[in-house]
């Protein structure tokens, strides 16, 4: 009873702040509204009792993704009032591509459900460990290959975003080791004979 | 009464439709067509991980890790692209976005 009470109220804000995402009229307010969404996506994980992936989507997402959104948003000086101008013309074609692929998706789960061989197909049971340690004991070991092929994609985005986003500003006055080591007394010292009552 | 599979698959495939209608809604917005693809990453989420807690089987949990793990690297360059676009063309919107049309 309880699940189910917390259930329909984690869901029906998770969609209402879907809504309000894009239908916000300032994006600082879409992005606010997007973290409202992942925060109760996060509740819903922990009632199919996948807590440590709640916990990865509010350190993720929040903590990450929305901020950076967040960033973009306030770094990019846009007129967003102009961005939005002619949301009516694709209002139409919009909400009748929406409404067939949801209808397509409840005409899915309306006839569908497991049949009984698929159960034995399962290779890695939900054991009685908690499910941090569960998902602990697959992931380093046996897919091992596949964590590592996460972490190159995170560390392909990263160098990604560095490239893209770095640039030398000309103007900038920066330290020239190569220079500085290669200087002898030759080129460093200048000595001129000054004569008395007479400037350099 | 009881929470089955086919609510969450529901919630799921409404968000699902939410991002698809986001995108099409906002057709000049890069941000918000960025934050309707999380939606929609989100909503694929949820699906597998309700399969994974009522079929029994972990492995769709291993994978919303990686499907959370691509989204996290997709939002990065997608708004690093979008910096440099506007520090360019000083200007986001995606019909201006027609360099390569040829």
């Amino acid at each position: 009873m309880i699940a189910a009470f917390f259930f329909y109220l984690l869901s029906a804000v998770a969609v209402a702040s879907g809504v309000m995402v894009i239908a916000s009229r300032n994006p600082v307010h879409s992005v606010l509204f997007l973290i409202l969404a992942f925060f109760n996506a996060a509740g819903l994980f922990i009632l199919l009792g996948a807590e440590f992936l709640a916990m990865i989507l509010v350190v993720v997402y929040v903590g990450a993704v929305a901020v950076l959104f967040l960033f973009v948003v306030m770094m990019l000086d846009v007129d967003f009032t102009q961005l939005r101008q002619g949301m009516a013309t694709y209002l139409p074609v919009g909400a009748t591509i929406g409404l067939i692929l949801l209808v397509e998706l409840v005409l899915v789960l309306g006839t569908w459900n497991i049949t009984p061989g698929a159960i034995k197909t399962i290779s890695e049971p939900l054991g009685g460990v908690t499910n941090t340690q569960a998902l602990g004991l697959i992931l380093y070991t046996k897919y091992s290959y596949y964590f590592q092929a996460a972490g190159l994609v995170l560390l392909v985005a990263m160098i990604g975003a560095i490239v893209l986003t770095l640039r030398h500003k000309p103007y900038v006055r920066r330290q020239d080791i190569r220079a500085q080591v290669a200087r002898n007394p030759a080129t460093s010292i200048e000595i001129r004979k000054v004569q008395p009552g007479q400037g350099i | 009464m009881t929470i089955g599979l086919a609510h969450y698959l529901t919630v799921a495939a409404i968000l699902f439709t939410i991002g698809i209608f986001g995108i099409f809604l906002n057709r000049k917005n890069v941000i918000v067509i960025l934050m309707s693809i999380e939606l929609m990453l989100l909503a694929v989420n949820i699906n597998f991980v309700a399969f994974s807690a009522f079929l029994g089987d972990l492995i769709g949990q291993v994978f919303a890790l990686f499907v959370l793990t691509v989204a996290a690297g997709e939002a990065a360059i997608g708004l690093a692209i979008l910096v440099v676009y506007f520090r360019n063309r000083g200007s986001i919107a995606v019909e201006d976005i027609n360099l390569m049309k040829g």
